[in-house]
């Protein structure tokens, strides 16, 4: 018998978890960033598409925690935790950070491609949390789909070919 | 034991930002679409020396992922004009054409009729083309939306891209995603109405202000900001 491997949305601000027969699948990531975070052994995965650096951004008090590369994290981690993913093990992928956009003169908000990426980074050192891999910056959109079985993450752009990392 | 979980999302109250617009603010703000648009669509209609319609603009409050599919798939490759709005009501405001399109625009500007967004050797006047396409279309929006406000708006110099339309408009929505998790969206549809089809859409105007600039605008058309 052969299972359907079935496809999981994650929307922007969005983070789901999921277990080896479901791929996570996140589309036009710009200066966005994609981060999958997996335990290889027990094929649980997790992906968040955040928006913004940091939380403290944030100009009113409640916020959704999935918009901010911090909060996402340490979400998915808990997320991970609970569907059974031992957190010693956990790698991670991350793609996206592009800078869409050039103005001069240039704004915060046009380096917030770059600024998304150093502040994943940042908190996945933080949480002692290995980059396995990455396709980060450059100009271009980015879909991305992750295969927890696999452990691989699948990268389409307009103009390249198709990457797995 | 297969066990089954997606993401949660946490609950959180930032509904506020959105919850704030009435009825009256959102048909003023669809005029504003209107009035923008309608010049638009007079400029593009002498720049290529045909008619061109004008959908009846729609404002909308919609989740992020709503927004970014309005012209089609997140992931659906488009041609953007963006333009950045700077003076007392700041913003962004993107046109948005299918890659088709586009070519087609280009090739009554420029009389090349092989022109193709695929060529790269065609692709510089192709690209001045669609920038200057973008630059007029925005400007006679911008100078409406101006006469109408009484405000100084001035366009930052176009930024065209070719991509998928999630990257592009996420961009726009980025002002916004500081104080809420919806946007409202003013768009506008220019049409062919010599193609009766459901293609016959031609262009998409999406007009963001900024999260402050909206007090801003109520104000100088007369509506009170907060009711």
């Amino acid at each position: 018998m052969t299972k359907m491997i079935q496809m999981v949305k994650v929307g922007i601000a969005d983070l789901k978890v999921t277990k080896s027969l479901e791929k996570l699948r996140t589309s036009g990531l710009g200066s966005c960033v994609g981060i999958v975070i997996y335990d290889e052994i027990h094929k649980t995965a997790g992906m968040a598409h955040i928006m913004l650096p940091d939380s403290t951004l944030a100009r009113k008090g409640d916020i959704n925690r999935f918009k901010y590369a911090d909060t996402a994290i340490e979400d998915l981690l808990i997320e991970l935790s609970r569907s059974g993913a031992d957190t010693f093990r956990l790698k991670a992928k991350i793609a996206g950070g592009a800078q869409m956009f050039h103005f001069t003169p240039a704004s915060e908000m046009m380096r917030i491609g770059p600024r998304n990426v150093e502040a994943v980074k940042k908190k996945l050192v933080s949480l002692r949390i290995p980059i396995e891999a990455q396709d980060v910056g450059g100009q271009s959109g980015r879909t991305i789909e992750f295969n927890p079985l696999t452990s691989s993450l699948h990268i389409k752009t307009v103009n390249k070919k198709e990457m797995i990392i | 034991m297969k066990r089954h979980l997606t993401g949660k999302r946490l609950k959180y109250k930032s509904m506020t930002f959105i919850d704030r617009f009435s009825a009256v603010q959102l048909d003023v703000l669809k005029e504003v679409g209107n009035i923008g648009a309608g010049h638009a669509a007079t400029a593009l209609s002498y720049l290529l020396e045909r008619k061109i319609g004008m959908f009846v603009p729609s404002v909308q409050l919609a989740d992020f992922d709503e927004v970014v599919e309005l012209s089609g798939s997140a992931e659906e490759v488009v041609v953007s004009v963006f333009l950045k709005i700077e003076g007392d009501a700041p913003g962004g405001m993107f046109f948005i054409l299918s890659p088709p399109q586009a070519e087609s625009f280009v090739r009554i500007m420029t009389g090349d009729a092989s022109f193709t967004i695929h060529n790269p050797k065609s692709m510089g006047i192709g690209v001045s083309a669609l920038k200057e396409l973008g630059n007029i279309l925005a400007g006679s929006y911008l100078t409406a939306l101006s006469d109408l406000t009484q405000l100084t708006l001035y366009p930052s110099v176009p930024s065209l891209n070719i991509d998928m339309a999630g990257a592009i408009l996420s961009f726009g929505l980025l002002e916004l995603s500081l104080v809420s998790d919806q946007g409202i969206v003013i768009e506008t549809c220019l049409t062919d109405p010599s193609n009766e089809t459901k293609e016959s859409v031609e262009g998409h105007f999406f007009l963001f202000p900024d999260p402050d600039s909206y007090d801003t605008l109520f104000k100088a058309l007369g509506v009170s900001a907060y009711d």
